[in-house]
């Protein structure tokens, strides 16, 4: 037989690894320690993304000081949910990215929209080489006066809206959005937006704490919220006796 | 007596010698069958859980309706994964060049790559020879370049539409790995069950196997070709749950390219 041989040690970047290396599988199967929902909405004077503090470890809240909003140079901010360990590693992407923009000294800086290019590159190339960076990440900012917010999943599938959601937040915060996002909203609404999403998220998503960050991006820079908790109401008559009612149940 | 003894030694030195034949069958057997490209598999064993698919449907349906000298290409503009709508503001349409668009649905990452790509080919050419490539030109390229990725496909299903080198209206259609066909019409997609029979209905000509040779453009009007796709999206939009939220339509022809948009039903 011709050509190169597979040994133990080839480059984990070769296109054939997942197929030749001989040993242990040694490219993402499952995710350990994951986030959840990351919220993005863009109002009046720019972008605010929301995100709680948990790392779960399947089905334990193990780590509850889990900052998973990060600045991306001046204009950016990006959150992620799913696997930390990659949302670190990709953060080591970014800064090289951010690293290498500044270098070049020339009075020009990255976009958003161009550093959303280029994870999503990442994530579909991690992807094509069946070894993904188990992440949605939403990124958001502002650069000369345009909003930008948008979405990359883990396979590569990118968008943007005036609105958008990870993982539960597509099923639970992204109604509410449609229902209540308008234009030009203004800084308290969309904070007591977010927050109600984010409550919403708190009752019904198990892997949710309460305990937030939301980020304000603006044209005058980025900042993120110390961790605070959310007001919640277990009051509620709908949550006592929650099967009165229901056929077939007890 | 030692012929008894014998005997029962060498019935079970024969069953010993069946059972490992058996064995070696069994395991050539197993080698013979094709190994499954299982991204967990390698050398760890069978699978223990779900894993994870590369592909995914993003949905959403494209048509495109040829001309005696203009081209209608539109696709809806819902992105949707699983049961949930992503954005209802997505472009599936792509322009390549002053006389050829590319309209694609299935999965959105391997659409997006495939157009840059298509895009990247495009710009190469225009710096070699100094002009645009033509769309019977541009549709043999789109072919050869999914076939190129015909073991790890682009989950992308494309209609491209413009003007052939005599300025006329042309269409084609291709499925995931290259292979296509110049037709009068096409749709491809989610919806495309629901309109490809509207289609036929309206503007399905005769046979090419009959003599004399028949004109495979449609003899509608652009505006009345305009109108025929904004009901057909209408129609799909209301039986085709990812199909909806608002429709692009570009329309090619002598004097450049037109956009419009429509709006579709949110649910």
């Amino acid at each position: 037989m011709t050509g190169k041989q597979p040994y133990v040690g080839q480059a984990l970047d070769s296109p054939h690894a997942f197929t030749l290396a001989p040993g242990p599988t040694k490219h993402t199967q499952y995710p350990y320690v994951t986030g959840t929902s990351v919220l993005g909405i863009k109002y009046k004077d720019g972008v605010l993304i929301a995100a709680d503090t948990a790392g779960s470890y399947g089905s334990t809240v193990r780590y509850k000081s889990v900052e998973r909003l990060k600045t991306c140079g001046k204009h950016c901010l990006i959150g992620a949910s799913g696997e930390i360990s990659d949302f670190q590693q990709i953060l080591s992407y970014v800064d090289k990215l951010i690293l290498n923009d500044y270098m070049w000294d020339d009075g020009n800086n990255l976009s958003p929209r161009d550093i959303h290019n280029y994870l999503t590159r990442i994530m579909y190339n991690k992807r094509n080489s069946f070894d993904p960076l188990w992440n949605t990440l939403v990124i958001g900012g502002v650069k000369n006066g345009e909003k930008y917010l948008g979405v990359v999943t883990m396979i590569g599938v990118h968008y943007e809206d005036n609105h958008v959601a990870s993982g539960f937040g597509n099923h639970l915060a992204r109604p509410i959005f449609r229902d209540e996002w308008h234009e030009n909203m203004t800084l308290e609404e969309g904070i007591q937006l977010l927050e109600k999403a984010l409550t919403v998220l708190f009752y019904r998503d198990r892997s949710a704490i309460n305990k937030v960050q939301v980020a304000n991006i603006t044209a005058e820079g980025i900042n993120i919220s110390e961790p605070y908790a959310l007001k919640t109401n277990w009051d509620y008559k709908a949550f006592k006796n929650p099967t009165a009612g229901a056929v077939g149940s007890w | 007596m030692h012929e008894n003894i014998a005997n029962i030694e060498n019935s079970k030195r024969a069953k010993k010698k069946e059972h490992a034949n058996q064995s070696r069958e069994n395991r050539n057997m197993a080698m013979m069958m094709p190994p499954r490209l299982n991204p967990t598999d390698s050398a760890s064993g069978p699978k223990q859980h779900q894993t994870w698919s590369p592909y995914d449907n993003n949905g959403g349906t494209c048509v495109a309706i040829a001309g005696a000298d203009y081209c209608v290409i539109a696709a809806d503009t819902r992105m949707s994964t699983g049961f949930s709508i992503l954005t209802r503001d997505h472009s599936k349409i792509f322009v390549i060049s002053e006389t050829c668009a590319l309209a694609s649905s299935g999965f959105q990452a391997d659409i997006s790559a495939l157009q840059k790509n298509l895009d990247a080919r495009h710009q190469t050419y225009q710096h070699q020879h100094g002009k645009q490539m033509s769309c019977p030109a541009m549709a043999q390229l789109l072919s050869n370049t999914l076939y190129y990725k015909r073991f790890f496909p682009y989950y992308a299903f494309n209609v491209l539409g413009g003007l052939d080198d005599q300025g006329k209206g042309c269409v084609y259609s291709y499925d995931a790995v290259g292979s296509y066909e110049r037709v009068g019409y096409a749709a491809q997609g989610s919806g495309m069950q629901l309109i490809m029979p509207v289609l036929d209905n309206q503007l399905k000509s005769a046979s090419p196997l009959v003599l004399p040779k028949r004109e495979t453009a449609t003899p509608l009007t652009e505006a009345e070709a305009v109108d025929l796709v904004k009901d057909t999206f209408a129609s799909a939009a209301e039986r085709d749950i990812y199909t909806g939220d608002g429709v692009e339509i570009v329309t090619i022809n002598a004097r450049g390219i037109q956009k419009q948009y429509m709006e579709l039903k949110k649910d």
